[in-house]
């Protein structure tokens, strides 16, 4: 019997949105015939039950508390036993940074290979095909496996969660965890002020373009005049040390999907648009009519931002 | 402290999309005219961070590895103007087209041939692929701990403390060597050689070790081996349709967006 195991995760107590996408995902591999859905989490029975409740067939509580770590070597021993246990032959978790990690340990610990950030997948014959970008999001890679076992990590927004299916099965508890030789030893989290960027309905974000941090103040104000709005960063302004590391978009930052995308002095390069070209809406402002960026808005103005964005924050005011 | 850093050269991920080919039908991207092949971003990064811990620890060697064509020589070359020591090339016309997973197996074989190390440093991933498989597999070939994603590194005495990047914040951890350690971005800017290190680099002998050196069989290295067999490459279409924002002045301009966006009901 063929099977999908969900590695599913949450942050302090509530579990992570790409969780259900990845249930979502499982559920349409196994309408093609890939078998049950089952998903594994760090945590209680509690937690794990709501993975039940949000449409897999069964689910595992990993409670030993070295999985708290996040880290692969924490989790390959709990994650051998739920594929043992479940008799998954396909492993989906999500491309955090949770399964950056465990994701390829957990391949290569049973001799097999993992396609990493999948944006679709289906099943063919019984055995798994997935797609994924590759060259920074300029190529597309359809890829399959050569050993049994198929172990893929999924990129957000790329699959819905399943929506008012509650499975039927019970939730097992799994002890196993590991002794890790890497330790610990402290977790700063990035501050955050209002909505998280993946759930925002609004994105503002700014680039290297801006050419002085304090814009990014400006940029702040105009997600003040939205509902819904959060404000990210390319990595160029991240990396100038303009805005933190955990507001980043793209392919090594955040997916975000949101009904609108503002970039504002980004240029549009194929890895910070890996990140957002879910986009519902873009809208670009840029003084370069050429930039990527433009071509691939839906809205652009071709202008100075300095004159653009306090004039648009003006605007939306009046407008209420 | 000795120290190995696995480099990769790569298409400059930087390339233009309008530049960007595919061979549909050999799966392969079409170098782009005029735009020569680069080290991937993160691995000169990986030698910086092993140049100012071999310093720290007051000795040591560096060693450079490097597996692709002749031309990864200029990767190496480049770690060997930074201030690495020593540089291998692993080249085979059976490395041709493989994969990330038989690269790990071949890399760690090199390792093992290398022999003495304390740290093995690499890239968070290669931006060709943009995987990030290669410092989990060979960590576990070599059955040695793995810390990923590192902005920074730390020596006492044989303990690695890392601080690494997460998706909501930095975490830091212990780790002891040898081990393996990812590097990112986040890790700051690598030194620029300067152009008499690079003529003294381009003196420098490097040593190639073909798959046999390496006790790789025939199953183990080809295209066809592929643990991730590749079953299609293309450039994925996208179209413009974008309406660009008319008006006199940046303001007006600015006001005619805020009127489209809510009669669109965006805002
Ligand atoms: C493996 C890898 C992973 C990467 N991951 C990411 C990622 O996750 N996210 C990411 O963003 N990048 C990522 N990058 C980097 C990416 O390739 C680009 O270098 C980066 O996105 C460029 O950022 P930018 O658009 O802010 O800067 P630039 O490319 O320098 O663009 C600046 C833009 O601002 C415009 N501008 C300048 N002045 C003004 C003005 N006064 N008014 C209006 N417009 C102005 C310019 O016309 C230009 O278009 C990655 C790269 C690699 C190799
Ligand atoms: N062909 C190669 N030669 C040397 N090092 C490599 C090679 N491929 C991958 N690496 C190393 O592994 C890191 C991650 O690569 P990857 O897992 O392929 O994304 C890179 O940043 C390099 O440090």
């Amino acid at each position: 019997m063929p099977g999908i195991l969900v590695v599913a995760e949450a942050t302090e107590g509530e579990i992570a949105p790409i969780s259900f996408e990845l249930i979502g995902a499982a559920k349409q591999l196994s309408a093609e015939g890939g078998g049950n859905v089952s998903a594994v989490i760090a945590g209680d029975e509690a937690l794990a039950q709501q993975l039940v409740a949000g449409g897999a067939d069964q689910a595992f509580a990993a409670t030993n508390p070295s999985l708290q770590s996040g880290l692969a070597e924490a989790y390959l021993p709990a994650l051998n036993a739920a594929i043992q246990q479940s008799g998954a032959d396909i492993v989906l978790l999500g491309q955090t940074s949770l399964g950056r990690d465990v994701g390829p340990a957990l391949a290569f610990a049973n001799q097999t290979a993992v396609a990493m950030d999948t944006v679709e997948l289906k099943l063919e014959g019984g055995r798994l095909h997935a797609t994924r970008n590759a060259y920074g999001g300029n190529a597309r890679a359809q890829v399959s496996w050569k050993a049994p076992l198929q172990v893929a990590t999924v990129k957000a927004k790329s699959f819905d969660a399943p929506e008012g299916v509650s499975g039927s099965g019970g939730v097992t508890a799994i002890a196993e965890g590991g002794d890790p030789t890497v330790k610990v030893l402290g977790k700063e989290k990035a501050e955050t002020t209002g909505i998280r960027l993946e759930d925002a309905g609004i994105v503002v974000s700014g680039g290297r373009g801006l050419g002085d941090p304090s814009a990014f103040g400006l940029l702040e104000q105009l997600a003040a005049t939205m509902k819904q709005a959060a404000v990210g960063a390319s990595r160029a302004a991240c990396d100038l040390g303009w805005y933190p590391p955990a507001q980043q978009v793209g392919l090594t930052g955040k997916t975000v999907s949101p009904n609108l995308y503002i970039a504002v002095a980004i240029s549009g390069a194929s890895q910070h648009m890996a990140g957002m070209a879910g986009s519902k809406n873009i809208v670009a402002i840029n003084k370069d009519a050429d930039a990527n960026m433009v071509k691939v808005s839906k809205f652009a103005v071709v202008d100075d931002y300095k004159k653009v964005i306090p004039a648009l924050i003006e605007e939306i005011k009046k407008l209420g | 402290m000795n120290i190995i850093v696995c480099v990769k050269q790569i298409p400059d991920p930087e390339t233009p999309a309008a530049s960007f080919k595919v061979d549909e039908a050999a799966k392969k991207v079409i170098p782009a005219q005029g735009i020569a092949p680069v080290v991937n971003p993160f691995d000169p990064q990986a030698t910086e961070a092993a140049l100012r811990l071999k310093d720290a620890a007051g000795g040591g060697t560096v060693t450079v590895i490097s597996l692709g064509p002749d031309s990864a020589r200029d990767a190496i070359k480049h770690a060997l103007a930074m201030g690495a020591d020593e540089g291998v090339l692993l080249s085979d016309p059976g490395f041709d087209g493989i994969d990330n997973f038989q690269t790990a197996v071949a890399l760690a074989k090199a390792i093992e041939k290398v022999g003495e190390y304390d740290l093995i440093l690499m890239g968070r991933q290669a931006a060709d692929w943009d995987m990030g498989v290669v410092p989990a597999g060979v960590g576990q070939i070599l059955g040695i701990p793995v810390v990923t994603v590192a902005k920074a590194i730390e020596n006492s005495n044989g303990t690695l403390k890392v601080e690494r990047v997460l998706d909501d914040g930095f975490q830091t951890v212990e780790v002891p060597t040898p081990a393996i350690v990812s590097i990112s971005n986040e890790f700051g800017e690598p030194r620029y050689p300067q152009l008499r290190q690079i003529m003294l680099a381009a003196k420098k002998t490097v040593q190639v070790w073909s798959a046999a050196d390496l006790g790789l069989d025939g199953d183990q290295t080809g295209a066809a081996n592929r643990w991730l067999p590749l079953e299609a490459l293309y450039v994925p279409k996208v179209e413009s349709n974008v309406e660009i924002i008319e008006g006199d002045s940046p303001e007006e301009k600015a006001k005619n967006l805020a009127q489209k966006l809510r009669a669109a009901k965006l805002i």
